[in-house]
C-alpha cells in the first residue's frame, strides 16, 4: 500500500443517509477472486439502467465530477454486509477519502485497511462544507491526514480523528499483518495457556 | 472481588492476548468460519506473503452464498460462481481446513450449521467474511463479522486487533402474544433504533421475553444485531442453550462436557454490572411487524399504515423515506395489509432453521399457494433439509405448491440465480430489504415465517393471526 499523503480535491456529493454496501457493490459482482478491477461495479444500480447505460442523473455520470477524490457522504455510510468489495470498488474508482458524520464499523475498519480514509465530523462541520458544496459544486477540499484536518478554500480548517494505530499504518503504508505477526510469541503463549474449544477437524466434522 | 461485568466484558477479557496503550488489542478468535465469496482474496494474500493457516483446526469451512438450490447433481452454470467454488475447495485442500463443500451431507449457510454442529458453543469469539455472525452470539458467543483483510488476519495469525466497543442492553419484558415472532422483536427494535443506532456498540438481549425464547428464535434475534449496526449480538447462555448444545457432533462430551458447563454457567452478566446504553421492548404489545422501506429499520406493525414524508421529523428522514417508497412504488398513508405479491421466500441465516420451517408448514398444511405467487423454501442446511423431509413437512411445502429446495442463501442475497425480476415484490423471511438485494429493481418486505406464509396463501400481505385465528394455536 501507498503511503498516505496529503492532497486536495473537489468532491462528490452523495448525501442520502444509511448508504448500504449492497448500493456500494451489488451482490452479484462479489463473484470474483481478486480485489481489482472493482471500480466500475460501483454503485452500479444508480449508476446505470438495466442495459447498462448510464442513468445520467446520477452524479458519478456528470462530467464534471470524473477524476474527483473525495466522497462527500450522509450519515452512517457503509452499513450493512462486511463486503470489503466496498472500498475495493471506491479505491478501484478513484476515491482515497468519504467523508460523513459516522461510519458503519465493519465498512470503517475495511476502508482504513485499503488506504481509504473515513473522515467523520461533526454534524455542524459536515452541514458547513454540504452547503459550501451545494453553493459552488467545484470547491476544493485538502485532505491532511498527519495534522488531521481537511481545510477549507477559505483558509478554515476541521479536525477530524483516526485512531492513532490506523493513522500510523495509513502514513506508513504498512498493513495490520505484520504487526500481528510480531506478537506470535505472546499468541503462543495464549494457546498454551488455554487449549482450543473445538477441533474443526476431528471425525465428526465435515 | 473483582467488579461486576457484563457478559460481553467476560469474552473480551479472556480472549486478550496483548493490550498496550495507544493500540488495539490482539483478541484471540476460537473459531474461524469461512465461505466462498470473502476469502479468495485473503488466501491469495497469504500466498503472495508465503504464509500456511495458523490454525485449520479452529477453522471451518462451507460454500452457501453463490451455489445453487436446485439440482445438486447437475454442473454449476455460472461459471464465475464455479470458479470461486473451486478455488474455496483448493484453497481449503491446500491449507488442511475441513470443507462441507457441495455435496457434503454438513452443508449449509454458514451461520446455521456452526451451532448445528456444536461447533458453535458458548464463552468463544467466533468470527467470519459475513456481517450475520452475529447470529453465534445466541449461544453466548462473542461472535462478528469481518472484511476479508481481517480474514487473512485470522487464517495467518488466529487472532485480530480490535477495539473495544461498547455494550449496549436490548432488555425484553413480557410475552410474545400468540402469532408474533422472534423476528418480530427483531425489527420492532430495528424500527425503534435505526440502522445505525448499534453502531460502536454490542447488543445483549436480556429479559424475560428473550429467556422464554428457544435457541433458535433467539438466533433470529442475533443475526440481525448487525442491521442495528452492533456488530455483535449475544444472549447469555442457560439451561435452554446448553440442553441445545448437549449431545451434537463437536459438544464436549463427558468430564469435558462437566467442566464446559461450569465454565459457561459463570459467563451470564453479573448483578450490578453496568451497560454503556439501553432500551426496553414490551414484547406483550408487539404485533407481527412489516418493513415498508428499504433498509431494516423501516418497519411498522402490520396493521399500520406507511408513514408520510411530508411528516418526517427532519428532512434527512423525510428524504429517506421519499425515495424508499419512490423505489418501492407505495404511497403515504396506505395500509400494507393486502397488498399484493408476486414472491414468497422463506428462508435465510435469519430464518431458515427447522422451527421456522415447522411454523411456516403449520400454515400452509392443507392450503394451496395463491394462483400466480411463486413461493421459495429454502432449508439452512443439507440437516434441516434431512429432517424437514422425515418430518413431512417437505410434502407439504410442495402439495401447497411451493418449491422444496437445496441449503444456501438463495434469495437472501440473489448471487445464484435465485432472484426477484425487476419491480416483483416480495416477502421475505430474510434480513435485508435494501435496493436491489434480491435482484436488481426487486422489492422486499421483511416479515416473519408466520406472515410470509400467511401472505403466501393470500397472494397478498397478510397478518398471520386472522389465519392463525381460524386454526387455533398456532403459536410463535
Amino acid at each position: 500500500m501507498e503511503p498516505f499523503r496529503p492532497f486536495a480535491s473537489k468532491v462528490v456529493p452523495l448525501l442520502a443517509d444509511n448508504v448500504d454496501t449492497d448500493q456500494v457493490i451489488p451482490a452479484r459482482f462479489l463473484k470474483v477472486t481478486d480485489k481489482t478491477g472493482l471500480g466500475d461495479a460501483l454503485f452500479s444500480d444508480w449508476r446505470y439502467h438495466a442495459d447498462g447505460s448510464p442513468r445520467p442523473e446520477f452524479v458519478l455520470n456528470r462530467p464534471e465530477m470524473r477524476g474527483r477524490q473525495i466522497l462527500l457522504a450522509g450519515d452512517n455510510f457503509g452499513a450493512g454486509s462486511s463486503r470489503e468489495h466496498a472500498p475495493w470498488a471506491l479505491v478501484g474508482y478513484g476515491f482515497r477519502a468519504v467523508v460523513s458524520t459516522s461510519f458503519a464499523d465493519i465498512f470503517q475498519g475495511n476502508a482504513l485497511k485499503n488506504g481509504l480514509l473515513p473522515i467523520a465530523l461533526p454534524a455542524e462541520a459536515h452541514g458547513g462544507i454540504a452547503a459550501m458544496v451545494e453553493a459552488d459544486p467545484d470547491v476544493e477540499l485538502a485532505v491532511d491526514l498527519e495534522a488531521g484536518e481537511v481545510r477549507l478554500p477559505d483558509g478554515s480548517a476541521v479536525g477530524f480523528e483516526v485512531d492513532p494505530f490506523s493513522r500510523r499504518m495509513l502514513l506508513e503504508g504498512t498493513d495490520e499483518l505484520g504487526f500481528l505477526l510480531a506478537q506470535s510469541e505472546a499468541v503462543a503463549a495464549y494457546e498454551a495457556a488455554n487449549p482450543a474449544r473445538v477441533d474443526t477437524t476431528a471425525a465428526a466434522g465435515a | 472481588m473483582a467488579s461486576p461485568r457484563t457478559l460481553f466484558a467476560k469474552l473480551w477479557d479472556r480472549h486478550v492476548v496483548v493490550e498496550q496503550p495507544g493500540l488495539p488489542t490482539v483478541l484471540y478468535i476460537d473459531l474461524h468460519l469461512v465461505h466462498e465469496v470473502t476469502s479468495p482474496q485473503a488466501f491469495a494474500g497469504l500466498a503472495a506473503r508465503r504464509l500456511k493457516v495458523r490454525r485449520p483446526d479452529l477453522t471451518l469451512a462451507t460454500v452457501d452464498h453463490s451455489i445453487p438450490t436446485h439440482d445438486r447433481s447437475l454442473p454449476i452454470a455460472d461459471e464465475l460462481a464455479a470458479t470461486q467454488i473451486r478455488q474455496l475447495e483448493k484453497n481449503c485442500a491446500e491449507h488442511g481446513i475441513p470443507l462441507a463443500g457441495m455435496h457434503s451431507p454438513n452443508q449449509g449457510i454458514v451461520h446455521v450449521i456452526g451451532p448445528e454442529l456444536g461447533i458453535t458453543q458458548p464463552g468463544m469469539t467466533i468470527v467470519c467474511g459475513d456481517s450475520h455472525t452475529s447470529t453465534h452470539g445466541a449461544l453466548g458467543a462473542l461472535a462478528f463479522g469481518i472484511g476479508t483483510s481481517e480474514v487473512e488476519h485470522v487464517l495467518a495469525t488466529q487472532t485480530l486487533l480490535q477495539r473495544r466497543p461498547k455494550a449496549y442492553e436490548v432488555r425484553v419484558e413480557g410475552r410474545l402474544a400468540p402469532g408474533v415472532a422472534a423476528k418480530d422483536i427483531i425489527l420492532a427494535l430495528l424500527a425503534r433504533i435505526g440502522v445505525g443506532g448499534g453502531t460502536g456498540h454490542v447488543f445483549e438481549y436480556t429479559g424475560p421475553a428473550v429467556r422464554a425464547l428457544s435457541m433458535e428464535q433467539r438466533m433470529t434475534i442475533c443475526n440481525m444485531s448487525i442491521e442495528g449496526g452492533a456488530r455483535a449480538g449475544m444472549v447469555a447462555p442457560d439451561d435452554t442453550t446448553f440442553s441445545y448444545v448437549a449431545g451434537r457432533p463437536f459438544a464436549p462430551k463427558g468430564g469435558d462436557w462437566d467442566r464446559a458447563l461450569a465454565d459457561w454457567r459463570s459467563l451470564p452478566t453479573d448483578e450490578g454490572a453496568t451497560y454503556d446504553k439501553s432500551v426496553t421492548l414490551d414484547a406483550g404489545a408487539l404485533e407481527p411487524m412489516i418493513t415498508y422501506g428499504t433498509n431494516p429499520g423501516m418497519g411498522m406493525p402490520i396493521t399500520g399504515r406507511i408513514p408520510d414524508p411530508a411528516q418526517a421529523a427532519d428532512s434527512a428522514t423525510r428524504q429517506a423515506l421519499d425515495k424508499a417508497l419512490t423505489y418501492m412504488a407505495l404511497r403515504p398513508g396506505e395500509p400494507l395489509v393486502g397488498q399484493p405479491v408476486d414472491v414468497v421466500f422463506i428462508g435465510s441465516c435469519t430464518n431458515s432453521r427447522i422451527s421456522d420451517l415447522r411454523q411456516a408448514a403449520r400454515m400452509l398444511q392443507g392450503g394451496k399457494v395463491a394462483p400466480g405467487v411463486r413461493v421459495l423454501v429454502v432449508p439452512g442446511s443439507q440437516d434441516v433439509k434431512r429432517q424437514a423431509e422425515v418430518e413431512g413437512l417437505a410434502d407439504v411445502f410442495r402439495a401447497a405448491g411451493a418449491e422444496w429446495r437445496e441449503s444456501g442463501c438463495s434469495m437472501c442475497i440473489a448471487m445464484n440465480g435465485d432472484e426477484l425480476r425487476p419491480g416483483q415484490y416480495a416477502v421475505s423471511t430474510s434480513n435485508r430489504n435494501f435496493e436491489g438485494r434480491q435482484g436488481a429493481g426487486g422489492r422486499t418486505f421483511l416479515a416473519s415465517p408466520l406472515t410470509a406464509a400467511a401472505t403466501a396463501l393470500a397472494g397478498r400481505i397478510t397478518d398471520p393471526r386472522t389465519v392463525v385465528a381460524a386454526s387455533e394455536g398456532v403459536s410463535a
